[in-house]
């Protein structure tokens, strides 16, 4: 910043008593000229140099594997074009491991993001101990994915999971084998997401709400709003890019979702013994590093992208919508 | 040939001692490749310590291998071995895991076990592992029976992987539970109950499951189908899901089908705990008292003493299986192209798989030793396991061990396995109707192979 300042002085009027210096002017300014105009560039070029070696250059070379008959353990890599593609796409297994994604991205999703938006409102109300409930309920976001993992599929156990217990206290007098069919499954997979991100989504909600400056709602409850309409008519409009952030950030999270339900099939990556929650990140690793496809797990990999930004697209034009022309 | 034994074993000998050397020569070849050393005379510095890694998976007791490996690091102060079992699923997570270590050239051990199912493709990857020829480790054969040996050497017709236990087979049951649904208890009348062949045992198994609720006959159906499966392919030339040509013949082979009706017979008559082997609640199952039976090749011993603990100590019992001897599981014991010292490596998988650390894996673990010498031992013919009420272990198991005959695996026998098992699985549990179990099956199957 200096230098800037300096070149800016100096130009208008160079000072005559400094003949010596003459010679290395140019080269003087033709520095100052690059730090002026490259030094910003490289300052924030770490961040752009790791993303192109860990997150671009995979990227590139996934869609060049993807494009061959690519083994793993020792096999040869062969072009074949889009072979892989289209073997996918009449893949019956990969279609039951979207179904599964998207289905648990739902089951899991929706109630997360309502269930946080409502204890964000209840945080930002004025109530005893609040940083103590602020902080208890980021509380399970410091535990590990795995640990949650673990603990909970050891709830649903069989034979000697709490949930079965507890559900034979009001008749269900059957042990649900909750791996074996879709709805269980999901359910169990959906509830330990969002038992660890439920908290999360709510502190960022609170963030947004705190924004919000209080005179509109002492405004509103003049005018005579109820709490309900307040919280129709002002919190959610205003905090609408926060809920746009979360429902991204879920999104990616939810259809990328891997190992809970890994943890839940015993570290077995096919998803119950009919692939009954297979998530499509299982498919990928499954196809990849359990059958040494690695060309068509790299296919599979791209369509997730693809997935992804067609959900995140989805979801933009819903949420976009929120209390918008009410 | 008696000749070659004798130079073999001295030659044996020979390279045990000069390992010693072979570590110095190591560590200083190590130091001028650009590690610290710590001074530039190498041959006044002592010898510095190298750690070896031993990879490998099972359950419970696993390879057997805690006193051979404390008894080697006791007598090579200068080259330690960790001892790491990483999992119990070989198929489901040591496999894949350790294929891909192989490939991409870091992250497996010196020395790693090898279950038969995965032989096949190992033995056609020469690429991932030592020639343990160079290390003079040829000369180990004559205490191998042919097929043990043979399956060791792979398609460029080097000695890559030297075997360490052989199948066996035989029933483990809960003498206590036994008792309690009032069929007899003694391992000679178990025996009897169903020496009338597989049939038998299920007419067993429907009169405990009568008196019994909280139990099951029969721990899970895959267990169960690889019994079956192991004595079948003995009937139907050795060979399971794939034939001698690597041709996938899951859908003809007559093994295949008849261990599939057996277990849909037992699955239906209710008699399996509906489990998965080698899962949590399948080890759960073990201290919890979920199931009284189980298939036990010898190495399965030390699986169940190790899961169940102390506490059931004297309540496991081990009888004879009905429908005549199988062959299922066996390992091997290999040293990755990776290994930064292959020499003391192979000079371990040597020491692991000689007839004295067999033996003592025996002891440990029940793992029935593939060493000619170790099978003619007198220690092992008398030996009893005391963890199942002293039963003659030896005499249960001694007399079939030689008589083994090798089931032929083909390269992609892990993974069609791993599809195939979860079908029936899914049959046993309700997931997969009975009446299109076996078309799945065949499906996954190809889908597996494919």
């Amino acid at each position: 910043m200096s230098v800037h300042l300096h070149t800016q002085r100096a130009d208008p009027a160079p000072p005559p008593h400094r003949p010596g210096r003459r010679r290395s002017r140019p080269t003087s300014r033709l520095w100052s000229q690059l730090d002026l105009k490259a030094a910003p560039y490289f300052l924030i070029s770490p961040y752009f140099v790791l993303f192109a070696i860990f997150g671009l250059f995979p990227l590139v070379f996934t869609l060049w594997v993807s494009l061959q008959d690519y083994g793993l353990a020792g096999g040869d890599a062969t072009f074949t074009g889009l072979e892989n593609y289209s073997k996918l796409l009449a893949d019956a297994d990969f279609w039951n491991a979207v179904v599964n994604t998207v289905g648990i991205f739902v089951l899991a999703t929706v109630p997360q993001l309502v269930l946080a938006l409502l204890l964000a409102n209840a945080l930002n109300k004025r109530l005893r101990g609040r940083l103590f409930f602020r902080l208890g309920v980021l509380l399970p976001l410091v535990t590990s994915v795995v640990a949650v993992a673990i603990v909970f599929t050891q709830l649903y156990g069989r034979d000697f999971g709490l949930f079965n217990w507890l559900l034979g206290h009001v008749g269900v007098d059957h042990n649900i084998d909750w791996q074996s069919s879709k709805w269980s499954s999901w359910t169990a997979i959906a509830t330990m997401v969002d038992w660890r991100w439920t908290g999360y989504n709510a502190i960022i909600y609170l963030a947004g709400m705190q924004t919000i400056p209080r005179d509109l709602y002492e405004a509103a409850s003049i005018d005579g709003a109820s709490p309900r309409k307040q919280f129709w008519s002002i919190t959610l409009p205003m905090i609408r890019p926060t809920i746009i952030f979360t429902v991204f950030v879920s999104t990616i999270g939810g259809l990328t979702l891997f190992a809970e339900p890994v943890m839940f099939a015993s570290n077995r990556m096919d998803g119950g013994t009919t692939g009954q929650f297979q998530t499509i990140a299982m498919y990928i690793v499954e196809q990849g590093f359990r059958n040494f496809d690695y060309g068509y797990a790299a296919a599979a990999a791209w369509l997730l992208f693809l997935l992804i930004l067609l959900g995140v697209g989805i979801n933009y034009t819903f949420v976009r919508r929120i209390g918008g022309s009410r | 040939m008696i000749k070659n034994m004798r130079r073999g074993r001295m030659l044996a000998v020979a390279s045990v001692m000069t390992a010693a050397l072979g570590v110095t020569a190591a560590c200083s070849s190590g130091d001028t490749s650009g590690s610290t050393g710590s001074s530039s005379s190498s041959s006044a510095a002592p010898a510095e310590k190298i750690t070896l890694t031993l990879q490998t998976f099972g359950g419970g007791t696993n390879f057997g291998y805690k006193a051979a490996v404390e008894k080697w690091n006791a007598d090579h102060p200068n080259v330690q071995v960790k001892y790491n079992n990483l999992t119990d699923s070989f198929e489901n997570v040591y496999w894949p895991q350790m294929l891909q270590w192989l490939q991409s050239g870091t992250g497996a051990g010196d020395v790693v076990g090898i279950d038969e199912g995965g032989m096949g493709l190992a033995k056609a990857r020469p690429q991932f592992f030592t020639d343990l020829g160079q290390y003079g480790l040829q000369s180990r054969q004559s205490d191998f029976p042919a097929w043990k040996w043979e399956n060791g050497i792979n398609t460029e017709g080097k000695l890559f992987a030297l075997g360490t236990d052989v199948g066996g087979m035989s029933i483990c049951y809960r003498s206590d539970l036994f008792k309690k649904a009032g069929l007899p208890t003694d391992r000679d009348e178990v025996s009897k109950l169903w020496g009338g062949g597989w049939d038998a045992f299920v007419k067993a198994g429907q009169d405990f499951q009568a008196k019994v609720k909280d139990a099951k006959f029969v721990d899970s159906i895959n267990t169960i189908y690889n019994v079956v499966l192991s004595q079948e392919s003995a009937k139907n030339g050795n060979v399971t899901y794939f034939d001698k040509n690597q041709q996938l013949i899951v859908d003809k082979n007559p093994a295949v089908k008849s261990a599939f009706d057996f277990s849909e017979k037992i699955s239906k008559a209710g008699l399996t705990a509906k489990m998965q082997n080698f899962t949590d609640p399948w080890n759960t199952g073990f201290v919890k008292s979920q199931f009284a039976t189980l298939g036990c090749p010898g190495w399965m011993l030390g699986v169940v003493s190790g899961t169940a603990g102390d506490k059931f100590k004297g309540k496991w019992d081990v009888a004879t299986v009905p429908g005549g001897g199988g062959n299922w599981g066996g390992s091997w014991l290999a040293v990755p192209k990776q290994s930064k010292h292959p020499k003391e490596a192979a000079e371990l998988a040597s020491y692991l798989t000689s007839p004295e650390a067999q033996l003592l894996a025996f002891k440990e673990g029940g793992n029935l030793p593939s060493t000619i010498p170790a099978q003619d031992n007198p220690d092992l013919q008398s030996a009893t396991n005391e963890y199942f009420g002293n039963a003659p272990i030896g005499k249960i198991f001694g007399p079939s061990i030689k008589s083994l005959q090798p089931t032929f695996l083909g390269e992609k026998h892990a993974q069609v396995k791993r599809e195939v098992e979860q079908v029936l699985t899914g049959m046993d549990q309700g997931s997969v109707p009975y009446d299109q179990a076996w078309q799945k099956f065949v499906e996954a199957g190809q889908k597996a192979a494919g």
